[in-house]
């Protein structure tokens, strides 16, 4: 989805503020918050995917202003509610360990030009906004993963090659790109094409 | 004039609130969640991070497969925990800088690193690092060679990525258990270089 969360190349953002000797969790609800969702991921109550596309449907304010745990919290509550009676340990298979066993050949290999799809979901995707429709090359296969378009949404693991794909800084941001910069993503097989 | 008692903060209301009626359905535990929180307090962070530095480092054969196959090569310290991730570990040098972010959520290689700190997860550095990470850099302290590379890599799936950094000059002298303290977690993310003064507490 285009949602809130999909953060990377925005502007407006200010500067990085960092804490000195930053605790673990500055509160006790966050090491809580934390832990719970780690147990039910665990127990497989729900798949990471579903957990992220979780947090990104949060009214977008929620998502800006109740911190990174705040929005673990937010995304658990969305969780549980859907679930609802269906709540339950082992009720995803598979786990956390997302490589899985390739079915076919990667369709690229190191080197070769690609360019990102112009895909627009509404649901859960990994292909980040700033990315779609541009032009890079194949540096890695990595092998086949669960697919997070997918998984999210409970429609099956449907694993796909994944690649880590350069993108010059020039191609995503134009003349505004700092000289001698670019971006490596991590991407499915589906976002893909042949350039 | 009495006190007012302090409002309760509504997110630990919630988390109450979520507590209770996962605890009712069987899936959670008090007790068990007051152990995973002391175990993310206590034994979880950087050090092990450092200690793969301060290995590749030292021994060039080590390196060389650490940067080959890194999820093997940690398994050999007897690193790599229960959800083991499939990392990959950029080395840094004087032309090329990588550095790494999650400009989606905030993935990160906490296996080796331990939990991220917030500015890795908040929308400032998520943002802006992929579309000017000189400028950012530079504003955390690192200012690079105008005509080395970067390269920004965006946690996009479940790869986990650990920077190398160089090796700092001065510090020839040192053996591996010393070397490990000098290397910070900011350099394993690539916003700073590894420090050559007194390690830290």
């Amino acid at each position: 989805m285009n949602g809130i969360h999909d953060m990377g190349g925005r502007h407006g953002f200010g500067r990085i503020v960092r804490e000195d000797d930053e605790p673990t969790f500055h509160t006790a609800w966050e090491g809580r918050v934390r832990t719970i969702a780690s147990l039910l991921l665990v127990k497989g109550c729900f798949n990471i995917d579903s957990f992220r596309h979780a947090i990104e449907r949060l009214e977008p304010s929620a998502y800006l202003t109740h911190g990174y745990y705040g929005r673990w919290l937010g995304g658990l509550e969305t969780l549980v509610r859907e679930l609802g009676e269906k709540l339950a340990v082992g009720r995803v298979a598979g786990g956390v360990q997302a490589e899985r066993e390739a079915s076919t050949l990667p369709r690229f290999a190191g080197g070769d030009a690609v360019r990102t799809r112009n895909l627009q979901p509404s649901g859960h995707t990994r292909l980040p906004a700033y990315a779609r429709d541009k032009r890079g090359e194949i540096g890695h296969c990595y092998g086949a993963w669960v697919f997070p378009d997918s998984n999210a949404h409970d429609r099956g693991e449907d694993p796909q090659h994944l690649y880590s794909v350069r993108f010059e800084g020039r191609e995503l941001w134009g003349e505004a790109a700092e000289p001698g910069t670019c971006v490596q993503l991590d991407l499915f097989e589906s976002y893909l094409e042949p350039a | 004039m009495s006190e007012h008692a302090q409002d309760p903060d509504p997110m630990a209301l919630r988390t109450e609130a979520l507590e209770a009626l996962l605890s009712e359905k069987g899936l959670v535990d008090a007790e068990a969640i007051d152990a995973v929180i002391a175990r993310y307090e206590e034994d979880i962070g950087p050090m092990n991070g450092a200690r793969v530095v301060a290995r590749a480092w030292t021994d060039a054969d080590f390196k060389r497969r650490l940067l080959e196959d890194a999820t093997s090569a940690i398994a050999e310290l007897d690193m790599g925990g229960a959800q083991t991730e499939h990392l990959v570990v950029l080395e840094n040098g004087p032309r090329i800088h990588n550095v790494v972010v999650c400009t989606l959520c905030s993935c990160y290689p906490w296996a080796v690193l331990g939990l991220p700190p917030s500015w890795y997860k908040d929308p400032a550095y998520r943002s802006r690092v992929v579309r000017e990470p000189r400028s950012v850099l530079r504003e955390m302290g690192l200012e690079l060679p105008a005509d080395s590379e970067i390269r920004v890599w965006d946690s996009s799936a479940e790869v986990r990525y650990m920077v190398l950094p160089e090796r700092p000059a001065g510090t020839e002298g040192l053996a591996e258990n010393e070397l490990s303290l000098i290397v910070t977690r900011d350099s394993m993310i690539g916003v700073a270089k590894a420090a050559s003064e007194t390690p830290k507490p």
